[in-house]
């Protein structure tokens, strides 16, 4: 297999799917690195479960406040109009629909967009934190992950070998490989890596992927 | 229940304290069962067999095996699994007199199995129960004389909602100032929620 798209670029290419006055959440893991590629000029919300709403990139050295962390407690900065609230007001905030958009890492994400990302199957034990409120309350999941498990199997599947974070939830996935959307139809394949062919993405990819009539290679 | 979120806001030196009285046999109810900064957090409580239970969302670190993850395993503690945000809401709701609430995430999931299950406006709803404790342990920024509360940062997290929902709330600050000292409109816990404030111990915290 080729190698595909760094961790760096993966975020970089999520962070490109904000709009301008979007609130939203990073989950622990690839997904936090995602605040380190959102264009200064965009005007972008970042929420958090600890119960921070407005953080910014990942902080410096010298900027660091023990109390001032990301949901994967990596120290961050401050955006201007940053605010603090508690764990159930910040709940409420996603419960109550009003997060845009959910960039959460993953096991595993079955074709028709179920998603298993809390308990390996062969850990025995593992932590859902804000993972299923998440999905049950964001308009717009993004499931950010590697195509393939280390030893090279496929981690988009027919269906879920790990216990599920939640059915049908996730709209997009955005791996090394691929940008692929998940619709009523199936799974679209909408744009390759570069350097990374559709055929190349059908071979790591578990189930049946259509192929967009748009397809194209990932800008950056 | 024992306040935090990975290492913020997390009462350090009341755990300490905890740990020094070896009494036995508890539920722990907080957000992880530690294992991020082990020679301080809540794995001092379970490295010395205090823990019987524990109430969280996020029990373990990836990447890591905790004390907890150890003695859960072996089948020495038990653990109740819940997802964070009803987690919170059913501190909330014990602690403002609700029993019992219906919320739909987890619906569908492993962690709804055995819960009673109703639809709600065409929704599958799982039903959850307040909690309450007999302790809770949390840190906050300062406190004035009375117990009135302010947070720093992101260490506010799970403690106010936690001094809501226990007999007896103490709170660990970094200051304790007079009373009308505090500007009443910043203040996030009022008094009647706290019994007891305990100045505590500066620790280095760590982000490896």
């Amino acid at each position: 297999m080729k190698s595909g798209l760094t961790r760096e670029l993966i975020c970089m290419r999520v962070a490109k799917e904000f709009h301008d006055g979007d609130y939203v959440n990073l989950g622990i893991g690839l997904p936090t690195q995602v605040s380190n590629f959102i264009p200064e000029d965009k005007n972008i919300v970042l929420h958090c479960e600890n119960g921070m709403l407005g953080y910014g990139r990942i902080a410096r050295e010298e900027e660091i406040d023990p109390e001032l962390v990301n949901a994967g407690s990596e120290p961050v900065t401050l955006k201007p109009g940053a605010c603090f609230t508690d764990s159930a007001s910040v709940f409420g905030m996603i419960r109550g629909g009003h997060v845009n958009v959910t960039v959460l890492g993953a096991f595993e994400v079955s074709e028709k967009g179920d998603l298993a990302n809390w308990l390996r199957s062969d850990r025995g034990v593992g932590s859902v934190g804000g993972s299923m409120d998440l999905v049950c309350g964001s308009k717009r999941i993004i499931v950010a992950m590697e195509h393939t498990t280390r030893d090279g199997k496929p981690r988009i599947v027919k269906k879920c070998s790990h216990p599920l974070t939640g059915k049908a939830c996730v709209n997009l996935i955005v791996t090394d490989l691929a940008v692929i959307e998940v619709t009523p139809e199936g799974l679209v394949l909408k744009e390759v890596a570069p350097g990374i062919t559709a055929e190349e993405v059908r071979k790591a990819t578990g189930p049946v992927l259509l192929i967009s009539p748009d397809l194209k290679e990932m800008e950056l | 229940m024992i306040g935090g979120f990975g290492v913020t806001g997390v009462p350090f030196t009341l755990i300490k304290a905890l740990a020094d009285r070896a009494v036995k046999n508890l539920t722990i109810i907080a957000n992880s069962a530690g294992g991020r900064l082990p020679d301080i957090d809540i794995t001092l409580l379970v490295k010395n067999s205090q823990v019987k239970k524990v109430i969280a969302s996020y029990p373990v670190y990836s990447g890591r095996v905790s004390a907890f993850e150890e003695r859960h395993l072996k089948g020495e503690i038990e653990l109740e699994m819940v997802p964070q945000g009803t987690f919170a809401e059913r501190m909330r709701a014990g602690g403002a007199g609700i029993p019992a609430f219906y919320t739909p995430t987890g619906a569908g999931t492993k962690l709804a199995e055995g819960k009673e299950i109703r639809i709600i406006n065409g929704r599958e709803c799982v039903l959850e129960y307040g909690l309450r404790a007999d302790f809770a342990l949390i840190k906050a920024y300062k406190a004035d004389r009375m117990g009135n509360l302010v947070y720093h940062r992101a260490a506010r997290n799970f403690n106010p909602v936690m001094a809501t929902a226990a007999e007896t709330t103490i709170a660990e600050v970094s200051e304790i100032v007079e009373t009308g000292d505090l500007d009443p409109e910043t203040i996030v816990t009022p008094a009647i929620y706290v019994d007891r404030i305990i100045k505590g111990k500066k620790h280095e915290i760590r982000f490896d």
